[in-house]
C-alpha cells in the first residue's frame, strides 16, 4: 500500500518545488546573474549578426565611393547571388561538405565508434578516445598543415607509403576536406553517442534479444528510436558546425579552381578580395536563414517525438 | 517556547491551485507533529511553507511568538531536513554538519566542536572524515540530522526524512528519531504520507485533503475515531471495514444483515438515512456458526497477517474482513460479527461522522473513500 | 558435405571478430596516420612531408627559436586563451545557473537561438560588422577586441553545456543551505560551483582549445605580428613565397599543439571529459 503513493509523491514534492527554486535565487538575483553573459551576447554576438542583415540590404563596399556612401539597394544583392554561377557552385559544394563530412562521416563513424566501443573498458578504449579527441583538439591550422602533409602530390605519407601516385588535393579535392572534416570531427558525435548508449536502460535491448530480434532489428527497433533524440541534436550541431567552417581555407583555398569554395570561404573571397561588402552580408543572410531552416526542421521532427 | 501557531495560512500557486488552503494550527512547544496525508494534499507545502522556502499568499506564521511570515527562511531559527538529505558531496561530513555554522560565522573552532558534540549525540563521530558518497542511507539521513541539531533551532522540520530507507532500516530509524525528540525536545514538525510512521511517532497528527487539515487529533484518537471516510480510509495498515446501509428502526441494515446502532450515533440519525458503516477487521470475530448482529457470507480469500489471518467474507454485493486466528475453509459459511462498541457510523453523503458538523468539499471525501476501497 | 549449424555459427562468429578488429585497426589507423608526421618530423634532421623515421635531432626546435615571432605568438596564444576562458567560464556559470534555477518563458527557445547564431558568426559570415563594431569601438589591434568577440561567440554553447550540469544539482540542496542562512552568492560559491566543477572544467578545456585554435578572428581583428597568436603565425609560415620551411613549420607545430593535447589529458583524467548526457534532444 506504501510503495505505489511513495512514487507519485516523490512527483509532487517536485511539482511544489518546482517554483522553490525561484524563491531561492529570486528573480532580481536571476536578472543580475544573467546580465554579464546576455551583455556579451547581445554587444557581440546579436548586434554584429542584425547588422549583417542590414548591411546585406546595402551596396556596401570596401573602396571606393560605395565605401563611403554606401547606399540602400533592397534586395539586389539577394537576387545577384541567387543567379551568380559561383554562388550556386558555393552552395553545391557546401551541402555536398556537409552531408559527406558530417551526416555520413562524423555521426555514422561516431556512433559506430560508439557502439563499437561500448563494451569496451580499460586502456584500448581510452586510447581510441584519446586518439579521436586528440584530432579535435590539435588547433586548426596544424591539422590543416598535417592534411597538406598527407596528401601532398609529390611526396606525401599517402603516396610515399601506397603504390599509386595521386595528387589528391589537385584530382578529388572535395573529396579529401570531406575526410578531413570526418577525421577531425568525429571524436564529438563518438562522445555525444557513448553516453546516449549509456544512458539507454539495457532491459530494452534484452527484451528484444529474448524475443528473437536479429541485430540489425535490435537496432533499428531498439536502439536508433530510444536514442532519437541524441541523434537529432548532435546531427544539428555538427551539421551547423561543418556549414560554417572556415578551415577547409587553409588546405585548399577554396580550390582549385572553386572545387571546394564553400560558403564561408566564398563570404571571405568576395567581401575581402573582391570587396564586395554588400554582397557578401547578403550570402551571410542566406545562410543564415538555411541555418535556421535547417533548425526548425530539426525542432519540427523532435517536437514530434515528444508529441 | 517554540511553538508554531497558524493563523488563516493560505498557499496559492498561479493558476489557483490552493494547496494549502487557511489553516488555523497551533503546534505546542516540544511537541512532535505529523502532517499526514497522500501525495498532493499540500502537507509539503504546508512544510515548506513554514520553512519560508514557499511565501505563503494570506494568514500568518509565529514561531516563538514571533511573527516570522516576511522574514526569510534563514532567520526563522529552524532545521530542516529533506528528503534526499541534501548532504553536499564535496564537503566531508564535519564541513557538513557545520555548514549552517559557517554561514553564521561561527568560528572555526566552535563549529568543529559543535559539529563533533552533534555527531556524537548521534554515535558518529567516526564518520566525521568521510564524505557523503562513503556513507550508507541510514548514516546520511543521521548526518542530515546532525546538521539540522547542530544549529541549535528552535523548530524541526523533516521532510519524509525515512521515505528513502529501505523497509528494516525505515524501523529502526523510526524508533531511534522518536526517541531523539524526547530527549532533545524541539518542537518537531514531521511530513510523511506514511500512516504507519505517523501513528507510531507523532503526539499529534493533522490529516490533509486538497490543502484542508482534516481532522487533527492524537494517534490513537485518529486511529480509532476517524472523524470522515477519507481518514477513515487512509489510516490503518489493514483498510477498515465500508459498508453501505440504511439506519431501520435503530439499528442499520447492511444487505440482509442487522447491525447494532452506536448509543452516541443513534441520535444524530433517523430511520431511512443513508449511511456507510465502519469497523476495523481487528474490531471484529469471525465464526462458522450464525451470529445475530453479523454478516453472514461465503468466505472468499484468507490472507496471513502474522498472528492472525484476514478473512473476507462476501454475500451478494457486500464484501466484509475480520480477523481470526482459526481461519474457516475457502467457500465455507462465516460470519463477521462487530464489536459494537467500535463500530462507526458515517453519513454517506458527505463522509463526515454523524454527530459532526458537516465536510465542505464532500463531494471529494466520497470519490476519495469509494476510490480507497 | 554441408558444414552443421554449430559449425557455421562458429565460423560466423570468427570470421566477425576478425572482420571487428580489421575494423578497429583500420579505424585507428586513420586516426593516427596524419598525427605521425606531428611525432617524427619536429626530430628529423631532414624533414620531409611523409610520415618516415627520423634521423634525430634538436636541431629544428633551435633553428624555430631564432624566428622573432615564435616566442611571441604562442605567449599571444596563451594570453587570449586565458582570458577568454575566464571570462566565459565565469559569466556562463552565473548565467547557467540562473537559467537552471528560474522558467523564464521561450527560455529554450531562445538559447537554441542563440546556439544557432554563434555557429554562424563564430564563422565568416559576420566578419564584416564585427570588423566595423571593432573599428567603431576603437578595440582594432587590442586583446580586448578579440576577447569580448571570442567571449560572446562561444557563450551560448557554454551556457548550453553548463546548463546541463547545473540541472542535476538537486534545487534541495540550495534549499538546504538558504534555510542554514546563506545567501545566493554564498550558495552559488560554496554549493553550486564545487558539485559542477567537472561540467565547469570541460567548458573550461572547451573555450581555450577554440580560442586557441581560432584563426579567423586574430586574422581579421589584429594588425600588427607581434601580437599575433600561434594559429596565424602558423598559417604565414607555409603559405608564405618560397619554399616551406619544414623544420620550423614541424617543430612549431609540436609546440603549438602540446599545451592543448595536455590540458586535455589533465582534465580527462582528473574529471572525464564528457559533455555528460549533455545535450540531448
Amino acid at each position: 500500500m506504501t510503495a505505489e503513493p511513495e512514487a507519485a509523491e516523490r512527483e509532487a514534492t517536485d511539482e511544489e518545488s518546482a517554483t522553490g527554486g525561484a524563491n531561492v535565487l529570486g528573480n532580481k538575483g536571476a536578472a543580475a546573474f544573467v546580465a554579464p553573459a546576455a551583455g556579451l551576447i547581445g554587444l557581440f554576438l546579436v548586434f554584429p549578426a542584425l547588422w549583417t542583415l542590414y548591411l546585406a540590404l546595402t551596396n556596401m563596399r570596401l573602396t571606393g565611393l560605395a565605401a563611403a556612401e554606401p547606399q540602400f539597394v533592397g534586395l539586389e544583392n539577394f537576387l545577384n547571388a541567387v543567379s551568380e554561377g559561383e554562388f550556386l557552385n558555393s552552395l553545391y559544394v557546401t551541402l555536398i561538405f556537409v552531408l559527406g563530412s558530417a551526416v555520413i562521416g562524423q555521426a555514422f563513424l561516431g556512433f559506430t565508434l560508439a557502439w563499437i566501443l561500448r563494451d569496451w573498458r580499460g586502456w584500448q578504449r581510452q586510447a581510441f578516445e584519446v586518439l579521436a579527441i586528440v584530432a579535435w583538439i590539435i588547433p586548426a591550422s596544424v591539422v590543416a598543415f598535417l592534411w597538406i602533409a598527407l596528401l601532398d602530390g609529390d611526396s606525401g605519407t599517402l603516396n610515399t607509403l601506397s603504390p599509386v601516385n595521386v595528387d589528391w588535393l589537385l584530382e578529388y579535392p572535395l573529396l579529401s576536406i570531406i575526410f578531413f572534416n570526418t577525421w577531425r570531427g568525429t571524436a564529438f558525435s563518438m562522445l555525444l553517442f557513448s553516453a546516449a548508449l549509456n544512458s539507454m536502460p539495457p532491459s530494452h535491448l534484452e527484451t528484444a534479444r529474448l524475443a528473437g530480434a536479429s541485430f540489425w532489428q535490435q537496432l533499428r527497433d531498439v536502439i536508433l528510436p530510444s536514442i532519437r533524440g541524441h541523434i537529432l541534436t548532435t546531427l544539428l550541431l555538427i551539421s551547423l558546425w561543418t556549414f560554417n567552417l572556415f578551415t577547409p581555407y587553409l588546405i585548399t583555398a577554396g580550390g582549385p579552381g572553386s572545387q571546394t569554395e564553400t560558403l564561408p570561404i566564398y563570404i571571405y573571397n568576395v567581401a575581402l578580395s573582391n570587396g564586395r561588402l554588400g554582397f557578401g552580408a547578403a550570402i551571410s543572410a542566406i545562410m543564415l536563414v538555411i541555418n535556421l531552416i535547417i533548425a526548425w526542421i530539426y525542432l519540427r521532427v523532435v517536437g514530434k517525438q515528444d508529441a | 517556547m517554540a511553538k508554531v501557531e497558524l493563523e488563516r495560512l493560505t498557499k496559492v500557486y498561479p493558476g489557483g491551485v490552493r494547496a494549502v488552503d487557511s489553516l488555523d494550527v497551533t503546534i505546542k512547544d516540544g511537541e512532535f507533529f505529523a502532517l499526514l496525508g497522500p501525495s498532493g494534499c499540500g502537507k509539503t507545502t504546508l512544510l515548506r511553507t513554514i520553512a519560508g522556502l514557499e511565501t505563503a499568499t494570506e494568514g500568518t506564521i509565529r514561531i516563538a511568538d514571533r511573527d516570522v511570515t516576511k522574514v526569510s527562511a534563514g532567520d526563522r531559527d529552524i532545521g530542516m531536513v529533506f528528503q534526499d538529505y541534501a548532504l553536499y558531496p564535496h564537503m566531508t561530513v564535519e564541513e557538513n554538519v557545520a555548514y549552517p555554522l559557517k554561514v553564521r560565522k561561527v568560528s572555526k573552532d566552535d563549529r568543529r566542536e559543535k559539529a563533533a558534540e552533534a555527531a556524537g549525540s548521534l554515535d558518529m563521530r567516526e564518520l566525521l572524515e568521510r564524505r557523503p558518497g562513503q556513507l550508507s542511507g541510514g548514516q546520511q539521513q543521521r548526518v542530515a540530522l546532525a546538521r539540522s541539531i547542530a544549529q541549535e533551532p528552535g523548530v524541526f522540520l523533516l521532510d519524509e526524512p525515512l521515505s528513502n530507507l529501505d523497509a528494516r532500516l525505515r524501523l529502526e530509524s523510526r524508533t531511534f528519531l522518536k526517541r531523539l525528540q524526547k530527549e532533545l525536545g524541539i518542537t518537531t514538525i514531521y511530513v510523511t504520507h506514511d500512516q504507519a510512521e505517523a501513528l507510531a511517532l507523532a503526539d499529534r497528527i493533522a490529516v490533509m485533503e486538497a490543502g484542508q487539515i482534516r481532522q487533527i487529533d492524537a494517534p490513537a484518537e485518529v486511529y480509532n475515531r476517524p472523524s470522515s471516510l477519507f481518514v477513515a480510509s487512509f489510516i490503518g495498515s489493514v483498510p477498515m471495514n465500508l459498508l453501505d446501509g440504511v439506519v431501520e428502526d435503530g439499528r442499520v441494515r447492511v444487505g440482509s444483515a442487522a447491525l447494532p446502532l452506536p448509543d452516541d450515533a443513534s441520535e444524530h440519525v433517523s430511520s431511512g438515512d443513508e449511511v456507510v458503516v465502519s469497523v476495523r477487521p481487528e474490531h471484529t470475530t469471525v465464526s462458522e456458526t450464525e451470529e445475530d448482529e453479523s454478516i453472514g457470507g461465503q468466505v472468499a480469500v484468507t490472507e496471513l497477517l502474522g498472528t492472525q489471518y484476514l478473512v473476507t467474507v462476501e454475500a451478494e454485493d457486500i464484501s466484509a474482513q475480520g480477523v481470526t486466528r482459526h481461519p474457516p475453509e475457502i467457500g465455507a459459511q462465516a460470519w463477521v460479527t462487530p464489536e459494537p462498541e467500535q463500530l462507526l457510523i458515517y453519513r454517506r453523503a458527505d463522509g463526515g461522522l454523524v454527530g459532526t458538523p458537516v465536510i465542505e468539499d464532500a463531494k471529494s471525501e466520497k470519490e476519495t473513500a469509494s476510490a480507497a476501497s | 558435405m554441408a558444414a552443421s549449424p554449430t559449425q557455421t555459427r562458429t565460423v560466423q562468429r570468427v570470421l566477425s571478430r576478425i572482420g571487428f578488429y580489421l575494423l578497429v585497426i583500420v579505424v585507428g589507423a586513420f586516426f593516427a596516420l596524419p598525427m605521425l608526421w606531428l611525432i617524427f618530423a619536429p626530430f628529423d634532421r631532414t624533414p620531409s612531408l611523409s610520415v618516415e623515421v627520423p634521423s634525430f635531432t634538436l636541431a629544428n626546435f633551435t633553428e624555430m627559436f631564432e624566428n622573432p615571432f615564435v616566442l611571441s605568438s604562442l605567449r599571444n596564444s596563451v594570453l587570449l586563451s586565458v582570458i577568454t576562458m575566464l571570462l566565459v567560464c565565469a559569466s556562463a556559470a552565473l548565467c547557467a545557473y540562473a537559467l537552471s534555477r528560474v522558467a523564464v518563458p521561450g527560455r529554450d527557445v531562445l538559447l537554441y537561438i542563440l546556439l544557432l547564431f554563434s555557429s554562424i558568426v563564430t564563422g565568416s559570415a559576420a566578419m564584416v560588422p564585427i570588423f566595423q563594431l571593432m573599428f567603431q569601438l576603437g578595440l582594432i589591434n587590442t586583446y580586448t577586441g578579440v576577447v569580448l568577440v571570442m567571449a560572446g561567440g562561444l557563450l551560448p554553447a557554454g551556457i548550453f553545456i553548463l546548463k546541463d550540469f547545473m540541472d542535476t544539482v538537486p534545487e534541495s540542496y540550495e534549499e538546504s543551505a538558504r534555510v542554514a542562512g546563506a545567501s545566493s552568492v554564498q550558495i552559488l560559491k560554496d554549493i553550486v560551483v564545487p558539485v559542477v566543477r567537472p561540467g565547469l572544467a570541460v567548458i573550461a578545456v572547451w573555450v581555450f582549445v577554440q580560442v586557441w585554435g581560432n584563426f579567423l578572428m586574430p586574422f581579421i581583428l589584429l594588425r600588427d605580428p607581434a601580437m599575433q597568436p600561434a594559429a596565424v603565425i602558423m598559417y604565414s609560415f607555409y603559405t608564405s613565397g618560397g619554399q616551406a620551411d619544414l623544420s620550423v613549420i614541424s617543430a612549431f607545430s609540436l609546440l603549438y599543439s602540446v599545451p592543448v593535447v595536455l590540458m586535455y589529458l589533465f582534465v580527462n583524467q582528473r574529471y572525464g571529459f564528457r559533455f555528460h548526457g549533455g545535450i540531448k534532444g
